[in-house]
């Protein structure tokens, strides 16, 4: 007997009981299910929701793999000190940078998925309902946003916290109205404060090492720039270094290289929303060239505490920091975003534009993305009613000129033609 | 004169099975059936009884609401047979078939002196107002009301579905007959779609404005060309007639004769020699099924197209709407990791490692597997692609599933039928079952507000 009809067997088997859900979770990992259309339409488009979160999945691996890497790397270097002449085949893609990289980043990857799937799996058991699929991404979403070093206990209180309360409680996938990734990113960083910001956090050991002689620093460009030490910054860092990514950051959001080829991969596959995407950009880009005019103007003294990030060129914020990938990954999330598409462009472009305003005037910590987007999500539903409403106003607008006819009983329907004729 | 419509929103679903263009006169049927689903909203009360003989176009029934609606049969023979469910809810009825048809016979009705009321009291009686549907409800037409326009769709775009100019092809007279007197029934006019490539029988038809409609499916669909020349308003009526019933109506309207009789396409990848055949409404299926052969063992038949059809089997009867029957395989078997592998044998409107969009022109074998499980919708803008009218659907199809009323209303429900969301049904990821919700969101509507 294959394992189908083994599988096929135990279905029927389970059918109808309380651990069914559970174990049909497994099943249709395996296979596509035997389900029939019966009513509507017969045929079926080939997409489910699997394929559509297994694509953003796909999309995200690029960026796990240079976290892994780039954790590595950013701890050794801070050891040892930049190499000047960068090889990407002799100082990245280095044996050693992946197995650090791997011990370090794969538990948290565990310990996300593991959580999050236990709790899914709980609540599909109690509520009798199928286990569903949006904790796929948000599982791979997450150890990707947070600092290399975070505890893996704290990450588990906070998978447990962001899927209960930022998801199940509301009904699960699709219900809900904060994206689970970043409620579980916000639960970190007003839980944990100290091991989500400040400058010993985004480089594997560097919180270990504080306060002995060989401490190493793990400042993020936006850190320098909030503290005002461009020069330095600029020193260490160059613009290639950004844009590829061989900068401290959470661990998979330093890469801007590769999440643009994870964004145009999502566009090309219509998985995610482009207008959200493209106006996102284009509203951190305004409000980025704003803070420039704001420091060419002279407004801003240099002594300023905003100066830094202030006079950052505008298109730079776009390639430092999570911007980008909160923009290509988790501002697109369909259900917690704008879900018609004069509202994306809305949605999309005040999230680009209240990032950059908050990196730049947050005072503890210099990154804006996540609150955006979580402020935005919860204006969503309000832009999707105007919107939605302007096609109502059409409606009633035209209903002014209906032309309600009389009931015909006594020929009236003739008499009416013979007039209009 | 005529307008043109062009569809930019929708997606062709090409599929294998096509009907080959030559008519076969099919077996006689022994036994005829109406099934009392097609006529949704329609109360029946008996006129006769088990064993009654009965003529060709004499009523069997009547509306319980509208006495003056009858309903008649397509045959002469016995009524067999009340094929009854629970609660002694009728489901059809069963005549066997005369070899010798004997039609019951009125006077032809001259379309020069009679008047409208006239007129809508011959197609009551007749049978033939049972052709005429109304939107908003998607029901049939209530006589009371006036229409403010009467739509005929005769292109259809919908996948393997009977090519409307090839059915109705030198049944000019009866069409410009039943137009004719269907245009007396509205103060509006009649507009009627056709395609933009072929040249339509309707374009030799007096008393219509033509629209020449092109684009993907559902270009075809009435519902869109509504919604693109003269969408509906709350409060006001619309007729759709679709043409080959037309045919019958202006036959009658020429001939005093009930003639059931229409071309049907007989497609589907599940049969051999895929083409089209003359039989009669009601018709045993496996009259003409066999003549063409069938594939394999499992396959699933349809009464209609496979985006709206129903489920049928082989001695299942020929719907009074339908003039397609499609026979595609059956789907029940799992494929492993179907959901995650590159797929090239299927249809997808994303690019998610399904590779249909390299070759539109492409034609697929589907099947009636679901493709993935039944979940709360979590993608947007899926549906905006697909659906080409001036509409929100995903915010309409939530309003439905709440049953807010009034949200339902301005959000345009009142202009759709289930047909409509066929497309998004198709496309959804979430396979949420679209059609079903429209459908019951109209009956609700309709109870509340009527």
């Amino acid at each position: 007997m294959g394992l189908k009809e083994k599988m096929h067997e135990i279905k029927l088997k389970y059918q109808g009981k309380k651990m069914a859900p559970a174990f049909n979770a497994i099943h249709t990992f395996l296979y596509t299910p035997n389900e029939t259309t019966h009513s509507g339409g017969h045929v079926r488009a080939v997409d489910d929701l699997k394929r559509t979160m297994n694509t953003v999945i796909l999309a995200l691996v690029p960026c796990l793999l240079f976290g892994i890497f780039n954790t590595g790397y950013q701890h050794y270097s801070a050891i040892n000190g930049f190499p000047e002449n960068f090889s990407i085949w002799e100082h990245f893609i280095t044996w050693d940078n992946f197995v650090l990289g791997a011990i370090t980043v794969l538990p948290l990857v565990i310990v996300s998925y593991g959580v999050g799937l236990l709790i899914e799996f709980i609540f599909a058991v109690i509520k009798g309902h199928e286990v569903e699929e949006g904790y796929l991404v948000t599982g791979m979403l997450v150890p990707l946003i947070v600092p290399v070093d975070t505890p893996l206990w704290m990450l588990a209180v906070a998978v447990a916290f962001g899927v209960v309360i930022g998801k199940e409680v509301f009904g699960g996938t699709g219900m809900n109205i904060l994206n689970p990734a970043l409620t579980i990113r916000a639960f970190l960083f007003f839980a944990y404060p100290t091991w989500m910001s400040g400058d010993k956090v985004w480089v594997h050991g560097a919180v270990e090492r504080a306060g002995t002689a060989d401490a190493i620093s793990g400042e993020t460009i936006l850190g320098y720039l909030a503290q005002g030490n461009t020069q330095e910054m600029y020193a260490k860092y160059d613009l290639s270094e950004m844009f590829f990514g061989f900068i401290p950051g959470s661990v998979g959001e330093t890469s801007a290289f590769l999440i643009l080829l994870g964004g145009l991969f999502l566009i090309f596959t219509k998985i995610a929303s482009w207008r959200i995407m493209v106006s996102a950009v284009v509203g951190s880009l305004a409000m980025g060239w704003i803070f420039n005019l704001i420091v060419d103007f002279g407004w801003i003294p240099e002594y300023s505490k905003f100066y830094g990030l202030m006079s950052f060129e505008f298109w730079k914020h776009l390639i430092v920091g999570g911007l980008a990938f909160g923009i290509v990954y988790m501002a697109t999330d369909p259900v917690t975003g704008s879900q018609t598409n004069k509202g994306k462009w809305i949605y999309g472009f005040l999230i680009g534009f209240l990032s950059v305003m908050i990196r730049v005037f947050n005072p503890g910590y210099p990154e804006g993305v996540f609150l955006a987007i979580l402020l935005m999500n919860v204006f969503a539903p309000t832009i999707d009613h105007y919107v939605v409403r302007g096609n109502v106003n059409k409606r009633l607008k035209r209903l002014k000129n209906a032309t309600i006819l009389p009931d015909t009983v006594d020929g009236a329907a003739a008499e009416l033609k013979a007039e209009t004729v | 004169m005529s307008k043109d419509i062009r569809i930019k929103k929708g997606l062709n679903i090409n599929l294998v099975g096509a009907a080959e263009q030559t008519t076969i006169q099919a077996v006689s049927s022994n036994v005829y059936a109406l099934n009392l689903d097609d006529f949704h909203g329609v109360t029946p009360k008996m006129l006769l009884k088990e064993g009654a003989e009965l003529k060709a176009g004499e009523p069997i029934f009547h509306n319980k609401n509208e006495e003056s609606m009858r309903f008649v049969s397509p045959v002469s023979g016995e009524l067999v047979e009340i094929v009854r469910g629970a609660r002694r809810r009728i489901l059809s009825l069963k005549i066997l078939a005369d070899k010798e048809q004997v039609y019951h016979e009125s006077k032809p009705v001259d379309l020069d002196k009679t008047d409208a009321a006239e007129l809508r009291e011959t197609l009551l009686m007749s049978g033939c107002w049972a052709f005429i549907k109304q939107r908003p409800y998607d029901i049939i037409a209530n006589p009371v009301k006036t229409p403010k326009a009467i739509f005929v769709s005769g292109h259809n775009t919908a996948p393997l579905a009977a090519d409307v100019d090839y059915v109705i092809k030198g049944k000019e007279k009866e069409i410009q007959a039943a137009i004719t007197g269907l245009s007396k029934l509205t103060p509006g006019k009649v507009h009627v779609g056709v395609g933009d490539t072929t040249t339509s029988p309707f374009s030799q038809i007096s008393g219509i404005t033509l629209h020449k409609v092109s684009g993907p499916h559902p270009a075809g669909l009435v519902g869109t060309q509504i919604n693109k020349i003269d969408p509906i308003n709350k409060g006001e009526i619309v007729w759709t007639v679709s043409p080959q019933d037309l045919v019958i109506i202006g036959e009658y309207l020429l001939t005093g004769r009930f003639n059931a009789e229409r071309t049907v396409a007989l497609a589907g990848s599940s049969i051999k020699s895929p083409k089209y055949y003359t039989t009669k409404i009601g018709a045993e299926v496996s009259t003409f099924l066999y003549a063409s052969g069938v594939k394999e063992e499992k396959f699933r038949l349809i009464n209609g197209d496979v985006l709206t059809g129903y489920k049928t089997k082989p001695d299942g009867h020929l719907g009074f709407y339908n003039n397609t029957v499609t026979a595609i395989p059956e789907g029940d078997d799992y494929e492993l990791f179907g959901w995650t592998k590159p797929v090239f044998n299927k249809i997808s409107s994303s690019r998610a490692l399904t590779f249909s969009w390299l070759n539109p022109k492409k034609k697929y074998n589907l099947d009636t597997n679901t493709n993935g499980e039944h979940r709360a919708f979590v993608v947007t803008g899926g549906y905006e692609e697909v659906f080409p009218l001036d509409i929100y659907p995903l915010q309409l199809l939530k309003a439905c599933m709440v049953k807010d009323l009034d949200e339902m209303e301005q959000l345009g429900l009142y202009e759709v039928a289930p047909e409509d969301f066929s497309l998004t049904e198709f496309i959804c990821v979430s396979k949420q079952p679209h059609q079903q919700i429209i459908r019951d969101s109209l009956d609700l509507l309709y109870q509340e507000i009527g």
